[in-house]
């Protein structure tokens, strides 16, 4: 799934706890609140995108047979809301990221690299669900940043049908900046 | 509004391709508006003294989500509604201000036909402010391989992003 610069990684260096989460799927999170028209509208407004596929029903509906989402909205759909009732603390849109910044003690952070894989169109009306899935880890490297490692992660969205919409992943370095 | 156009075939495309330029000048505005629009209320990209004095930007900057937005408009107005895209790879160089003309560019680098039938270009688009680069994409876009083929209606074995 991931071309991301891992090549050297080893994972018999890795503490066993992080070694068995490879391949693992983690996190998988229900979205709150089904794929809408009027963001679609406006998503498409912010960048003055007149493809009809997203404006004319008809064009929709010969083409894609019915309305579609631009694609890439597709993490729209999973960022919470700025704020909702009873919640206490903000949720972390890629838990795995910050886990491993733990597990290895690197208080830094940087995203090097960011893919995207479309699949099935995602239509309004739609709930989508995502997970995640760590597929790599670095032995240790020491960059301009800092030293620290390199990981891969995989965010699959799939929508009420369990079909997959979409991947996105990340490669992460987390790090320690060198002592001045 | 494309639909009476002639849509993009892949044999009307071959590598070495340009597509024409789209420059756009970038304000508060455009800024704010594509973080709300992707639902990103993170305030380096509303707020200034935020941006200015908690980051150390020059000012608020424009968000990855939104030049993703803004990469398919780019392509899909090439494309016309037939073209789906398939694969983004982004690499972030700099940022995108209030006050900068962006252009974006691109040039196909490869035009294939998959195992399925389907046929991809490859383009390599760069978002350029004042000539530098601040990002750089490689897109994969299905096209039709001819006037009655519909790259939309692949699923399962026959998309292959």
């Amino acid at each position: 799934m991931s071309d991301a610069a891992t090549s050297d990684a080893t994972e018999t260096d890795l503490p066993p706890e992080v070694a068995a989460t490879i391949g693992t799927v983690q996190y998988e999170t229900p979205g709150e609140f089904p794929v809408e028209q009027g963001y679609v509208y406006t998503s498409c407004s912010s960048v003055e995108n007149g493809n009809p596929l997203f404006w004319d029903p008809e064009v929709a509906e010969a083409v894609t047979g019915g309305p579609i989402a631009p694609p890439t909205m597709i993490s729209v759909w999973f960022r919470p809301h700025h704020w909702a009732p009873g919640r206490t603390e903000q949720a972390l849109p890629l838990q795995v990221h910050f886990d491993l910044k733990a597990a290895f003690d690197l208080p830094e952070a940087v995203m090097t690299d960011n893919t995207i894989v479309f699949h099935d169109p995602v239509r309004p009306g739609d709930l989508l669900h995502t997970r995640q899935i760590l597929r790599s880890v670095s032995g240790p490297k020491t960059t301009k940043l800092g030293t620290g490692r390199f990981w891969v992660i995989d965010v699959e969205y799939l929508n009420q049908r369990d079909e997959l919409v979409g991947v996105e992943t990340y490669t992460g370095f987390g790090y320690r900046r060198a002592a001045a | 509004m494309t639909t009476e156009t002639h849509p993009l075939l892949l044999s009307d495309v071959q590598a070495g391709d340009t597509l024409p330029e789209l420059g756009y000048d970038v304000t508060a505005t455009t800024i704010v508006l594509g973080a709300l629009a992707a639902r990103d209320w993170r305030p380096m990209h509303h707020d200034h003294d935020f941006a200015v004095n908690r980051n150390g930007t020059q000012d608020i900057f424009m968000n990855t989500p939104n030049q993703a937005a803004w990469f398919e408009r780019y392509v899909t107005d090439w494309t016309g509604p037939t073209g789906r895209l398939g694969r983004m790879k982004f690499r972030m160089k700099g940022s995108v201000f209030p006050g900068d003309h962006m252009v974006l560019s691109a040039t196909v680098e490869d035009v294939t036909t998959d195992a399925a039938g389907c046929g991809w270009a490859s383009l390599l688009v760069t978002l350029a402010v004042d000539g530098d680069t601040k990002t750089d994409c490689s897109v994969r876009v299905a096209l039709p391989t001819s006037a009655d083929d519909n790259p939309w209606t692949r699923r399962g074995e026959q998309w292959l992003p």
